[in-house]
Formats: C-alpha cells, structure tokens, sequence
C-alpha cells in the first residue's frame, strides 16, 4: 500500500521544542485520519533544526465507502416532517424506500458516500493539521496573515505514493523539494518517496532522526574522551538539547587553559554547559574533572575544525575570566560579611527579606540542633551563613550553584566543616534520587530551612493548590518526611510544626491565624507522609490504621507500620484479624441492638465456659505486656503478645455462644469482646484494616 | 574575503553592505539609549502598514555594565550596528550571512548557528521571537522578527539584526582585551574609549545625582504626556496637536535616567518593576500617537 511523505521545512526550530513538535503532528495526523475512517500500517514524524518530517505507511489510496441508513417519518406524517428529512438527506421523495414496521410504515433513507481519493483528503487534512500545531510559541510573519509558525515556514513537500499532493499553507504551495544543510550541501533536493528523501538528505549532510543525532554525539563524545584517555561525564538533558542544535552534528574536542583549572569545577563544568553546551570530561581514575571539552559543531569545516576549536577555547577563555573574576572576588569578601547585604534581597512580598529569613532559620536550627543532639551553635553558625552565598558573583551568575559555593566560601573563610557542608547540603534533598544527608548539623539547617519555607507560605495563604505548587512546598514536606525518616530522628511534627510557627516571631502574620497555620501544615504533612509510604509500598489501609497513633512522631508511625504489616502476612496475624472482625461486627450489631457502647469491665464470676476464662486471662495478661511493650516502642514484641491471643480468641468463638439467653451473662461476653478490641486498638485500629 | 582589519573597517564593511542592499544609512540617534531599538527608526517605524529598510550604528549606553575601564569586555558604552528590514525578506538569514562573509568570516571554517533566543524589551513594550547567532560558540548578532512594538501587533513584522560591534570586531581581530581593538591602524580602542569608561563608570555608579534625575524623570515623563495631549473630540477649540516625535525623545530620556539610578542602586527590586511599566506606558502612548501621524499611518506628504 502507499505512503505518505510530508515535510515542513523552515528557519531554526528551537532545540526544546522539537520533540514535542513530532508527537503533536503525529499525534494530530492520526486523529485527522482515523476521524475519517482511515487505518493504516505504520506512522514515524522525526524533528529537527529546519525540518519536521512525517512518514505514513501504507495508508489506502482512498478513503473505505461508507453505507449509512436513516430512519425518516411515517409514510402518513404530515408533509412538513417529509420535507425536512428530505432536505437533512439531500434526496428526492422516490430515492427513498419504505419500510414496515410494527408502528407502521416508514421512509428509509440509504445514502452511500462514496470514499474520496487520499490525496484529496491529505490536501485538506493536513493544511488543517499545520493550522492546529500547537507550538510552544509561534509567530506571525507573512504580512496580512494570522498564520503562526514556529519560525518563518519555507517550503513544504508532501507526496503520496510518490505523487505530489497539491495544497497550500500560508500562501506556501505544496511541492516536491526541499533543501540540505545550510552550509554543507547546495541547491534543491526532490524526493518523492521517504527512502529516497532520507538517503538524499544524508548526502546532502542532514541527519533526520534525533535519536540517530544523539547516538552519533554520544559516540562521538566517547571516542574523542577515550582517544584522550579520558570518559565523558553523562549529561542526558545536554545531549537532548545539542542534538537539536544540529543537522549534522560534527565532535571536536577543546582544551581548558591551566590558569582555570583551580577554579573548582562545579563553576567550570556549569559554565561550559550552561553557556557553551559543551560535555565535561573527567579523568576516569580520579574522577576528577579534566582540562579538555567536547562541543558538538553543526560543521564540517574545511581546516579540519581548527577555527572551530581556536574560537570555541576563545570564547570559553572569556567566559572562565569572567567566572573565575567573580570566584577571586568573592573570596575577598567572608560569606559573614554578607549576610547583612541579604537585606536587599527580598524573599517574598509577605515574607520579608532573605536576612529575615536566616534570622529565622537560624532560631528554628538551634531549636531543631538541641532536639535532635546537633552542636547547637554549629547550627545556628550554619543557618546563619546558609544563603549568604547569593550575594556572590559566580551564584548571580549561576543560581543553580547555590550552597554548592556557599561551602566552598565557607571553607576558604576557616569555617567549621561541619558547617560548610550544611551550607552545601541544607538545600538537599531536590528530588527523589536525591541523597539525605546524614549529618547532623545539615539536618538541622535543612529542616530549618524547610520547616520555615512551609509555616512562612501557609502563614502567608500561599498553599500549593491543584495545579500549583510555586513555592515547592510538596517538595519542602517531603524533603522534611526523608530526613526525618531515614535518618530515625524523634521529632514529631506536633512538636515541629508549632516550633517554625513560634519561630516566624516578629514577621510571623496575625496571631489568630497560628492555629490554622499549624492545623493546615499537620493536615499537608500527613498528606505528604501518606503519599510517601504509599510511594514505598506501604498498603494504604495499614497506613490508615497506624495513622492516629504516635502524635506526629513519624518515625514511631512508620516502626509500627512495618510492624503490623509484618504481623499481618503471619499465619497469626490473618487469623486475629479475621477473629477481630468477627468480634467488632457482633459488637457493632448489639451495640447498635442495645443503644449503647460496651466498654464495662467484665466480671470475673460471670465466666462459666472454660474458652472464655482462658481467653479472659490471655487477654489480661497481654493488654498489660502490650503496653509494656509499648512503652518501650518495641512493636515487633507487641505483635508477639497480640499473636499469643489468636489461639484463645478461635477457641472463644469456636465454643461459646455469644448472646446467651441469660441478659447478664450476655453483657458480660460482649464486655470480653470489647476488650479484645480495646486491646487490639492499643497498637493500630483494626478497622481500618482490610481484608 | 579579507577580514576587517579594523573596528572602523568592519562598520564601513557593514555600511556598505547593507547599503547594497538598498538599505537606508542612517546616523546614530543623538539621544542617550541602551540599545539601537531605541531608535525612531526601530521603534517606531517598526509599526504601521509601510516598507522600511534602514542601518545605523548606534552608541549604547548601560551604565550597569560600566567596570572602570577592568573588565576585558564589558562597557557601559559600546556600539551596535542596527539593520531593520521591513517586510521581513524571506531571504533575510541569507542575507545575514552575506553580511558575515563580507566582514570576512568564511562559515566554511566556522560553525555558524541560530540558536533560540526570544527578545523582550519591557521598558518599550516590545516582544519579537528569533534567535542569537553564535559563531563557534560565541554569540556575535541578535536576530529577531518583531511581533509587537509599544503593545501593537506588528503587520508586517520586520526583522532586526543586531550586531555586538566590539565583541564582533574582538572576534575577527582575535583580540582578548576591548582596549587592544585596533580602531584604524593608528589608534587602539582603549586610546579613544578607556577614559571615558573609567570616568562614566564613576559617574554611573557613585557620582551621578540622584535627585536630579529623579527629577529629570518626571520632567521626561510629564513633558512626554504633555506633548501627547491631542484635542479631545474633532472641531474642538483646542487646536494643540499631538507631537509623537519629540514625546519620543522625552520617553528615551525617561529611559536613560532610569537606567542610570538602576546602577546608581537607589531603586528598590519592587519599585522597579513600577518604574519600568510608567516607560513603558510613555512607549506605549509615543506609538500610538505616532500611528495616527501622516507618516505612521502611511500618507506621506513628500514623494
């Protein structure tokens, strides 16, 4: 079956769009024909610099017939109603048929479309789809038209089984050419046919498909490190963007003058990518960053890349003075200095200035240091210090560098290591792969700062909403919940929440808001420790069961999840929860028989049956083991008094007639039940649980 | 394909060039500006219905960027050559390249390419989507195709090319240092320029008062609504006309009085945003006075 062929070719497409640029066309493409009763066998749209491409195979060479049968009025239907299905169907009155049935007879309409020739239909469809791209951002250029592109539209070639389809898109006409790389081919190229359009698009220097680009940057990379005796240090959102940047990607390698090379690296290999692109190389014995780049060219240039290579090293000269100018100079000055300078810098409308906010952070640190057994004034040292790093050049220049410089100064400024390192860390974690750190002095700093970000935004009605989190906070939350977690810390959040409340102090909004404040944070934060479990594995309704417990100590929460969850895959565990069951639902049904809760002692004398003494005993026995065990937050041995209930409890049920004809006796059975849940709920809420 | 030797030979290259190209020549504005946008001949011929073809060099002035005459590339006053084509030629990247070939940068040995780069100029209400043109891997030229000049739709958009004069002369004459330029054979650009940057940087950053121009400021911006001001209905006894030319002048004037107390750091981060929206309202308004002139609405009365 046939193909077709379309390419939309025009001046450079931003690098970050073109992915998205193929899906939309293919996705819209595919739209367009299946809405009209197209199927076809294969589609593939490629992007990019000056072309969009799009391959449909075996697509029919006309659309399918289409048979459709409408129903009209009664043959005995005013003449009104015959003449406006006459007119919905475009036919006579003998075109139509009629039809018995059980109402009566009735006109039929059968009309046949007879399917149009695919060229015919590509030629509206696709002007159609262009119109519909949905460019990140477009613009106008042919003088009095709306039309959008990208960037100005030069030509487009569409084929179908190698015969032009004839439309046109804004005043382009559809036709069979279209050009090579810009400097590396001349004149038109016309393809009819996507293999040869491909194969003449590699002699004329264009690489079409991105992913061939990237593997050929990739390789290239690797094999000018290695011929170095070097490895390129992986950057996928680098190599994503530079194999948009050319047709023809070309690999040449630089070298780094010596004079940069004690600037230390981050500022190097931040520099080189941010600014130039370039890949990093490292020494793949010490891991150390190394004096040669690899840049990707959209060239092959005549001297074999040696102007190429002199202007590039030029260019990144310039660009390493200016960063290590800023990286000389704000050595001169200690990170002490300038924390008052962060008085000119606002934090947010609401929330004053970045120096209102270290004075904050720095109270809640010290707080958090003290509880958790941190060197309290190392904390606060650090707190202090955490952001004086933005008043600096080289983090003006590479805000992405924040903290990670911050430590460097502090370093240079003889500060304790302990603090450099939590100006470094405290913004840590960013993201799931993110490390925690597991230092103590960090920890501090890092719940400070987030702690004082959540109770500062909430204060100020700045809550993440549905479609919004600007301030990160979500991120904040779980950032707070890992620390905590993984580093086993006791620090409930009843304790936490109101402690960066209190420490908002003078900026902190209007009193009477405290309690929303603290209330809304608890309320997110179990949120957010809801989804985390979840996102461990943790099954929901255990999470639930757990929740009410601990008083915000989540790591208390979490031990006793992993407890039960333990408990529960036991053969003892699913047989106390299924005797749980049992007991609460005849417990709910009397209760709700008798209008009122049993929770009175039972009475000893009472018990006649032999299973109930025991199960009475046992359940003495374990209520007062349980919270012993407790006490001492020692879950495992709380679920092993809770196991040591399942014989009694099977044998209770097994044996003894709960609602006994005696009314005392009765009570005095639903009493036990209840103290079997009573005692059960002692370390999670059974129902809660499912299953 | 000889390289411009010289600062002043790759301007002439540039002159004449876009000269060829039937290119008006134009001369620098003679008002204080940050970028050759300013210009009337960008700013306002930007608009309106008629063609447009013009080139300029135009003397920049950022009085942040001043670094006493130290920074190897940084100026608080340098040169731009400006090139306004309107409509935008569908050729246009081609005869940009030309424009490269003729100051003698062969893309046969380069790695010449158009790489995103969206301009934005909020002060002017302007917008334009297009590109920096790097030229192994430095960026040598601003590309862009105006959408909106003053907040108005651009019918037909033109395009603008901008060239970072010095940083592209530093490149052809492979110099490090901007004083080093040769400017003709006989003078360095640091024997006619790096005075000038050490005193304006003095003057930029510490000595500049601010309270003059402060008040200069609102002399600029209230001279500007002034001359803006048009009889309210026809046939009103107010025979005042709208002046859309010198109400220009007055908002460029705003303009550079707020960019000399941005360095000067008397402006706070909210006040800035305050201050850069009242020039672009005078912008705004200077555009749209000059719409209803007889040149900016196209009905000239010569030729």
């Amino acid at each position: 079956m046939p193909d077709l062929l379309l390419e939309l070719f025009s001046e450079e497409i931003p690098a970050r769009m073109q992915a998205g640029a193929a899906r939309d066309l293919e996705r819209l493409m595919v739209g367009a024909l299946t809405d009209r009763g197209y199927l076809f066998e294969g589609i593939k749209a490629f992007a990019g610099p000056r072309r969009l491409t799009l391959v449909i195979a075996g697509l029919p060479a006309k659309q399918k017939d289409v048979r459709e049968e409408l129903k009209g009025p009664k043959t005995d239907a005013p003449q009104a109603a015959l003449d406006g299905f006459l007119k919905k169907t475009g036919l006579s009155k003998d075109q139509l048929r009629i039809e018995k049935t059980p109402k009566g007879d009735v006109y039929m309409a059968v009309i046949e479309r007879a399917g149009r020739d695919t060229p015919h239909v590509l030629a509206e469809i696709i002007p159609d789809v262009m119109a519909k791209l949905p460019w990140p951002k477009s613009m106008r250029w042919k003088p009095g038209l709306s039309v959008r592109w990208v960037r100005p539209l030069h030509s487009i070639l569409c084929t179908f089984d190698g015969e032009l389809v004839p439309f046109s898109f804004a005043g382009i006409s559809s036709g069979l050419h279209t050009r090579g790389h810009r400097f590396l081919s001349e004149g038109k190229i016309e393809a009819k046919r996507f293999d040869d359009y491909a194969q003449k698009l590699k002699a004329a220097h264009v690489v079409l498909d991105a992913e061939e680009r990237s593997a050929i940057i990739f390789e290239g990379v690797k094999q000018a490190a290695f011929v170095h005796g070097l490895e390129m240090i992986p950057d996928e959102g680098l190599l994503a963007e530079v194999s948009g940047l050319a047709e023809w990607p070309v690999v040449y390698v630089g070298t780094i003058q010596d004079e940069f090379m004690d600037v230390p690296a981050e500022i190097l290999q931040t520099s080189m990518r941010t600014h130039q692109k370039y890949f990093s190389l490292r020494d793949p014995k010490t891991g150390k960053l190394a004096n040669r780049f690899a840049l990707v060219a959209n060239m092959i240039a005549k001297d074999g890349g040696k102007e190429i290579v002199a202007g590039n090293e030029r260019v990144l000269r310039a660009r390493l003075s200016d960063a290590k100018f800023f990286w000389d100079e704000d050595r001169k000055h200690s990170l002490e200095s300038r924390v008052e300078k962060l008085k000119g810098i606002v934090f947010h409308a609401k929330l004053g200035t970045q120096y209102e906010r270290v004075q904050r952070i720095e109270k809640l640190a010290g707080e958090i240091a003290h509880l958790i057994g941190a060197d309290v004034e190392m904390a606060k040292r650090a707190a202090k210090l955490a952001k004086a790093d933005l008043t600096t050049g080289v983090v003006g220049e590479f805000p992405e560098l924040q903290g990670v410089m911050g430590r460097y100064y502090a370093l240079h400024d003889k500060e304790d290591a302990s603090v450099a390192d939590a100006i470094r860390d405290h913004y840590k974690p960013v993201g799931p792969s993110d490390a925690v750190s597991s230092e103590k002095v960090t920890i501090a700093v890092a719940l400070a700062d987030k702690l004082d970000s959540l109770s500062g935004f909430f204060a100020a009605g700045e809550k993440p909403t549905g479609s919004g989190d600007p301030f990160a906070l979500r991120r904040a939350a779980l950032g707070v919940i890992r620390i905590v977690l993984d580093n086993k810390l006791r620090l409930p959040l009843t304790t936490i929440i109101p402690m960066a409340r209190r420490a908002a102090g003078a900026t902190a909004l209007e009193a009477n808001k405290l309690d929303e404040v603290i209330i809304g944070l608890a309320a997110f934060f179990e949120d957010r420790l809801r989804v985390a479990l979840r996102d461990r594995g943790s099954r929901p309704d255990l999470v639930s069961a757990v929740f009410a417990f601990d008083a915000g100590d989540m790591r208390l929460a979490v031990s006793r999840l992993e407890a039960l969850q333990a408990f529960l895959k036991s053969d003892d565990g699913t047989n106390l929860l299924a005797g749980y069951k049992r007991a609460a639902n005849i417990l709910k049904a009397e209760e709700k028989k008798d209008g009122k809760t049993f929770i009175s002692e039972v009475t000893e004398k009472l018990l006649s049956e032999p299973a109930e003494k025991t199960l009475f005993a046992a359940l003495a026995k374990a209520k007062s083991a349980i919270a012993v065990a407790l006490e001492k937050e020692d879950f495992a041995a709380a679920m092993q008094q809770m196991a040591s209930l399942r014989v009694p409890v099977d044998a209770f049920f097994e044996s003894v007639k709960v609602n006994a004809d005696d009314k005392q006796v009765r009570e005095n059975r639903l009493n036990l039940l209840a103290a079997l849940r009573a005692t059960l709920h002692q370390v999670a809420d059974f129902s809660r649980i499912e299953g | 394909m000889a390289k411009a030797s010289t600062f002043q030979d790759l301007i002439l290259t540039l002159q004449n060039y876009w000269a060829a190209q039937g290119c008006l020549i134009l001369q620098p504005y003679d008002d204080q500006m940050g970028a050759g946008t300013f210009h009337p001949a960008t700013t306002l011929r930007a608009l309106g219905p008629h063609a447009w073809k013009a080139a300029y060099v135009q003397p920049s002035r950022r009085p942040s960027d001043g670094r006493y005459g130290e920074n190897p590339n940084r100026l608080q006053h340098y040169y731009q050559y400006q090139v306004i084509l309107k409509p935008a030629p569908e050729n246009v990247q081609e005869l940009y390249l030309g424009s490269i070939r003729a100051i003698g940068l062969d893309p046969d040995l380069h790695d010449i390419r158009f790489v995103e780069d969206d301009w934005e100029s909020p002060t002017l209400g302007a917008a334009g989507l297009g590109w920096e043109v790097w030229c192994d891997g430095m960026e040598i030229t601003q590309f862009t195709y105006f959408q909106q000049v003053g907040g108005i739709d651009c019918d037909p958009v033109c395009a603008e090319i901008t060239y970072g004069l010095e940083r592209l002369a530093m490149y052809v004459q492979d110099v490090e240092f901007v004083y080093d330029l040769k400017f003709n054979d006989q003078f360095r650009y640091g024997e006619v320029f790096h005075q000038a940057e050490q005193e304006f940087s003095a003057y930029n950053f510490e000595r500049a008062d601010t309270e003059i121009l402060f008040q200069h400021f609102k002399d600029a911006e209230k001279q500007c609504r002034e001359l803006l001001t048009g009889p309210a209905s026809e046939g009103e006894q107010n025979k005042k006309t709208k002046l859309a030319l010198p109400a220009y002048d007055q908002c460029i004037k705003a303009s550079h009085a707020f960019n000399l107390l941005d360095a000067r750091g008397v402006i706070s981060v909210t006040e800035r945003a305050a201050y850069i929206g009242r020039v672009r309202a005078l912008a705004q308004a200077c555009c749209q006075a000059w719409l209803e002139t007889d040149m900016g609405a196209y009905k000239p009365r010569f030729g």
